[in-house]
């Protein structure tokens, strides 16, 4: 780029290698060892991820009605969140809260870049955590690269024992809190203690526990690098409203080290280049060239600098959370005129309403009915059309009830057998059984009559569901 | 590579392409190195551990030292299946069709396997759920999903039915009868009123079919007054039952239950299920 007679002899796309060389991701070749630094943004930081994530360790153990309170109990195929009782039949709103999720990221992160990343992904979460663990037992990044470089002693193997044992105790806590949230949590504690896990059990264990101690002990960054799709699809999210941290470059350059007072020499921005964004960045980018695929919008760069201005005195925010038109002098939207964060939010809200639709309608009990059909009716011996109908009932509520079972054609003489002693459906689960209908034929006036049915509970009939089938007969 | 990006002194392949390009000799990472180490150990013990290599001319081959056989796995998938199925099988020995019927969960399990069974050895001729199969004859066999049988409808009697097989019998009347009284007959029964006609009772017919036409299940007669047909149902179809019998010799109509206890392929238990199986059809 800067040799103009290069370009000529090698063709343009070699200016793709030079700017590769300016790019400033690590590709893991070195451990990162970010200076920790108080600030607003890093009290944010431990806020939201503590927020998010310390529900994930604690809710399984919540009660309610003697059972766990939230409890995705995938083997019998229940999802129990306080008294509601979702069944696979409901699973849909599952869909809608996919939706809601992936909405409410894209919304985000058109309005102020990769906020998920920054304050409350698990991996930016256990990574500090982490991190937070490694600066308490071996000190601040300088005595870590020490350490790290140092041949192995007494000392040092001590320390590295208790960060590793620390580290693995996290990950198994990790890998328990997953899974209790999908078997009873007291239950789960009880079989692990004594060992007696089901296989299965074990497998998530390792994978959630291994997972974490290699995720968040030594992969950190370069999962978000390298690993992370959801950095790439957040990446392409932002557009030029959208704020991110931003370094002002019209403020800082040139930059230079910070002179002696009444020292001469050519004019100077606010950058006095002293690295500290750099060193306290987790994933060690330098956010002084611009928005970039490593940085994850954690704002710690922010503290560092604005610490350093009011040190040398001058204002704060030469790195501000800013979006591109800002910093480029172009007029700035209000939010509400940025209309791809208004599709997002309408898509949010339809899904929305979707779910508390699905919610308020689960019913406590729910009905198909299946014709027979083969063959479609039975001429019996005195002349009378039957139909043949399979029941199957869904008891959502938390007993055993027996059903009263109704039909009604508007065909005359229409008689229902095979539930006169009204049948038990099991709660939580499907239960199947079979009706016959009977009519005169000579009351048959098509081949094909709708039949509604009902089945609704005997002590309780506000637990009731419908449902409307055919009755079949011959051509009349 | 060209000059402007070499990579220092890493040594290359030593083989020089248009010129200028070339390859380096780069050790692979180690990690790749073991990775193909242990897929090639992988490779030999799987060759030793399972049946591996054919011997020419002796139709054999190397059985492996693990012992595995495609045939011991599929015997012990099985023995876990009957591992479940045990617990309602001990149960059915002892029990009679009627107390299956009483239990509503073994009910369920008989009628799941009971379908799998009347496929197999009843469909042929009763249909898939018992519908019926018809020939240019009519029905080769009954229909069981309606409420009239020959034979009677209990589930004592559908069992008895399928344990000992039913033949009926009806002799041919056209030596007996004449071509005009076949003819009124066969009219009178077309129309549901067999006692119509004194020629019924005269002629015997209400020896086997009942002083009323409803025929009698001790003997299989049919019932003459309902609109279900064993066999044609129309004047010509009703003229060549009586003309020609049933069961009867050259000619006559074919209505032949098997005895499954006879044919010895059924056991016990199976027999039990498919009389449940097949009572359910139409209750």
């Amino acid at each position: 780029m800067s040799d103009a007679n290069e370009n000529k002899e090698m063709g343009t796309v070699t200016t793709i290698y030079h700017e590769f060389e300016a790019w400033q991701v690590n590709r893991g070749e070195k451990t990162i060892h970010a200076k920790r630094m108080p600030g607003f943004f890093r009290t944010i930081k431990n806020y939201t991820q503590l927020a998010l994530w310390l529900p994930f360790f604690l809710v399984p153990y919540l009660r309610w009605n003697d059972k766990q309170a939230i409890l995705f109990d995938i083997q019998n195929r229940q999802f129990h969140f306080f008294d509601i009782m979702v069944l696979p039949q409901d699973i849909w709103m599952l869909s809608l809260l996919l939706l809601i999720a992936a909405m409410t990221l894209f919304a985000v992160t058109s309005v102020a870049s990769r906020v998920w990343c920054g304050y409350f992904c698990f991996q930016t979460a256990w990574t500090d955590w982490y991190t937070w663990l490694e600066d308490k037992i071996e000190g601040n990044p300088a005595a870590r690269r020490k350490l790290d470089d140092a041949p192995l002693s007494l000392d040092k193997i001590k320390k590295k024992t208790i960060k590793h044992a620390l580290w693995l105790l996290l990950a198994l806590l990790t890998g328990i809190s997953f899974s209790i949230w999908f078997v009873d949590a007291f239950e789960y504690w009880n079989n692990l203690i004594h060992l007696n896990l089901p296989k299965v059990g074990w497998v998530v264990l390792a994978l959630f526990g291994v997972g974490t101690y290699l995720l968040a002990g030594f992969l950190r960054e370069q999962a978000c690098i390298w690993l992370c799709p959801y950095a790439r699809i957040q990446g392409v999210m932002g557009d030029s409203q959208t704020i991110l941290p931003t370094y002002d470059v019209n403020r800082g350059e040139p930059r230079g080290k910070l002179r002696k007072g009444g020292e001469a020499g050519p004019p100077q921005g606010d950058c006095i280049d002293c690295f500290q964004c750099v060193q306290v960045c987790p994933t060690g980018v330098d956010i002084r060239h611009g928005q970039q695929l490593g940085c994850i919008t954690c704002g710690l760069c922010l503290d560092a600098c604005d610490a350093i201005m009011d040190k040398v005195g001058k204002p704060r925010g030469l790195i501000r959370y800013a979006s591109l038109d800002e910093m480029s002098g172009k007029p700035v939207h209000k939010l509400y005129q940025h209309p791809r964060t208004l599709v997002y939010v309408t898509i949010i809200l339809i899904a929305m309403s979707g779910i508390i639709y699905g919610l308020t309608h689960l019913g406590a009990m729910s009905l198909k009915v299946l014709p027979e059909r083969q063959p479609l009716f039975v001429q019996m011996s005195d002349g009378s059309i039957q139909n043949k109908y399979a029941f199957k009932v869904l008891n959502k509520t938390d007993k055993d009830i027996h059903v009263k079972v109704t039909a009604e054609s508007g065909i005359e003489g229409q008689v229902l057998i095979g539930a006169e002693n009204a049948p038990l459906t099991h709660h939580g689960r499907g239960t199947s059984f079979t009706v016959f209908v009977k009519v005169p034929s000579k009351s048959l006036k098509q081949e094909i009559t709708p039949i509604h049915f009902r089945v609704e509970g005997v002590e309780d009939p506000t637990v009731f569901a419908e449902y409307t089938s055919n009755f079949n007969g011959p051509k009349p | 590579m060209s000059d402007k990006h070499n990579a220092g002194d890493v040594p290359t392949t030593g083989h020089v392409w248009d010129g200028d390009l070339a390859d380096f000799a780069n050790q692979p990472p180690k990690w790749w190195m073991l990775g193909l180490t242990a897929s090639a150990i992988w490779c030999v013990v799987y060759f030793l551990y399972y049946p591996s290599i054919p011997v020419s001319n002796t139709q054999s081959f190397f059985k492996g030292i693990g012992g595995w056989t495609a045939i011991s796995e599929m015997e012990a998938d099985k023995s876990i299946v009957d591992e479940v199925r045990g617990k309602y099988e001990a149960k059915l020995k002892d029990m009679t069709p009627a107390a299956i019927l009483a239990d509503s969960e073994l009910t369920e399990y008989v009628t799941r396997s009971g379908k799998v069974l009347f496929g197999d050895n009843c469909a042929a001729c009763h249909g898939t759920n018992g519908v019926g199969a018809a020939d240019a004859q009519g029905l080769i066999a009954p229909k069981l999903n309606d409420d009239d049988w020959l034979f009677g409808g209990k589930i004592e009697d559908v069992h008895t039915s399928i344990v000992g097989g039913r033949q009926a019998v009806m002799v041919a009347h056209k030596e007996i009868l004449s071509a005009a009284e076949i003819d009124t007959l066969a009219n009178a029964i077309a129309a549901g009123t067999p006692t119509s006609t004194p020629l019924f009772a005269e002629k015997g017919c209400t020896a086997c079919h009942g002083a009323d036409g409803k025929g009698m299940q001790a003997l299989g007669s049919a019932n003459l007054t309902d609109g279900i047909w064993r066999f044609d149902g129309s004047v010509e179809g009703i003229k060549y039952t009586i003309e020609n019998g049933v069961n009867a010799g050259p000619g006559a109509r074919v209505a032949i239950m098997p005895s499954f206890q006879a044919a010895g392929k059924l056991s016990d238990a199976e027999m039990k299920k498919l009389a449940v199986y097949v009572y359910k059809f139409g209750k």
